[in-house]
C-alpha cells in the first residue's frame, strides 16, 4: 500500500514562501490566483495492505518526524487503497 | 568546568565553541560524536551551529534523533547544562527540550550579519554575567531562525520567563527593521522552565575574543564557568 503525505504550514502563520510564489505567479499573469501555501509532499510505501494500521502508522510518522506541528499541519492519503 | 561539544555530521561551529571554551577560558573540553550514547561526565554540553545531516527535512530534525540525544534529554532532566547554539537551538526545539519552533526567516533571505539582542533574565546560569536589560552585539547567520510558536504558548513563554534573548535596535528597542528573521515577539533565545537549557540564534563563540573585534559574547561561556567553580577558572592564572 501506499500513502501521500503533505505537510504545510499551519493556516495562522504566514507562509513566506507561498506568499512569494503568489507574487510570481502574479507577475507572470497569474492574478486570479489568491493564495498559495507552500508545502512538502512525501510518497511512502509501506508493506502492508491494512488500511487501518497504516493510517495510524502514518500519523504517528507525521507526529514524530515528518512534520512539526508546532508550525505544521499534514494530511495523509493511501493512494492505491480505500483512502483515509 | 567538564564541557562536551557535540559533533553532527555537518556541525561547523563546533571547533568554535571548542576554541572558546578550551583555549580562552581554559576549562576542559571533549568533542562527543553523534552516535555517542554517553556524555562521557560532561557538566555542560553545547549543541553546536552548522547543518547537521545536511537539514534534511528541517534544521535539526534528524540530529534530534541522533542517538547522543537520549543522553542529552537525560542530562538535562537530570538538571545539567545545555546550550544550543543556531542550529543547536534547532536540535533542542526539534526534540522539544525547548518550546516553540524555528522556520525559515520571514525575509526568504539567509541573514548573515551582525545583530543587537537585549539579555532579558541575568539570574540563569548561562547569563548571570551579564545585566538584565543589557543590549549586546552578537552575528546571526542563518535561514532559518525566525521563533515561532502557537499564541497561547508564547504568551506562557513571556509568563514563565522563559525568553532570554530578544532582537532590538543598538539601543535597546523592540522593533520589526531589527528583527531580521521575523521572529515571534523578537525572540532570539529561549530556556526551559527549569533554566538549565537554553537555545539561542546569534553566535556567541564568534564575538568571544578580543582579536575578533567583540567580547559581547563571552560573558555567556563566563557565566558557566564561574557557575560551575564560584569564580573563573582562567581567572586564577
Amino acid at each position: 500500500m501506499k500513502a501521500r503525505v503533505t505537510v504545510y504550514p499551519r493556516r495562522e502563520i504566514l507562509d513566506p514562501q507561498g506568499k512569494a510564489i503568489q507574487g510570481a505567479l502574479s507577475r507572470i499573469g497569474f492574478s486570479e490566483v489568491r493564495e498559495v501555501r507552500a508545502g512538502k509532499s512525501f510518497e511512502i510505501d509501506l508493506g502492508t495492505d491494512d488500511a487501518q494500521s497504516a493510517g495510524e502508522r502514518l500519523a504517528q510518522m507525521c507526529e514524530k518526524l515528518l512534520a512539526n506541528t508546532v508550525v505544521e499541519e499534514y494530511r495523509i492519503e493511501l493512494v492505491n487503497g480505500a483512502g483515509a | 568546568m567538564k564541557c562536551g561539544v557535540v559533533v553532527f555530521p555537518g556541525s561547523n561551529c563546533d571547533h568554535d565553541v571548542y576554541h572558546v571554551l578550551k583555549h580562552v577560558l581554559d576549562q576542559e573540553v571533549v568533542f562527543l560524536w553523534h552516535e555517542d550514547t554517553s556524555l562521557k561526565g560532561c557538566d555542560l554540553v553545547v549543541l553546536p551551529g552548522g547543518w547537521s545531516y545536511g537539514d534534511y527535512l528541517r534544521g535539526g530534525a534528524m540530529a534530534a534523533l541522533a542517538p547522543v540525544l537520549a543522553a542529552v534529554r537525560a542530562h538535562a532532566d537530570k538538571g545539567g547544562f545545555v546550550l544550543g547554539i543556531c542550529n543547536g537551538f534547532q536540535v533542542l526545539t526539534e526534540s522539544h527540550l525547548l518550546p516553540g519552533a524555528l522556520r525559515r526567516n520571514a525575509g526568504l533571505r539567509f541573514e548573515c550579519r551582525d545583530v543587537w539582542v537585549r539579555v532579558e533574565r541575568a539570574d540563569l546560569p548561562f547569563t548571570r554575567r551579564y545585566s538584565e536589560g543589557q543590549v549586546i552585539r552578537m552575528p546571526i547567520a542563518h535561514g532559518e531562525g525566525n521563533f515561532e510558536h502557537f499564541a497561547g504558548e508564547l504568551d506562557r513563554l513571556e509568563a514563565a520567563r522563559q525568553v532570554v534573548f530578544r532582537y532590538v535596535s543598538p539601543t535597546g528597542e523592540i522593533d520589526p527593521a531589527w528583527n531580521f528573521n521575523g521572529s515571534a515577539r523578537a525572540i532570539a533565545g529561549v530556556c526551559n522552565e527549569a533554566g538549565n537549557v537554553l537555545g539561542l540564534m546569534p553566535h556567541p563563540e564568534r564575538c568571544a575574543e578580543e582579536v575578533l573585534g567583540n567580547k559581547d559574547g563571552l560573558a555567556l561561556f563566563e557565566s558557566l564557568a564561574q557557575g560551575a567553580f564560584g569564580r573563573l577558572a582562567g581567572a586564577a592564572r
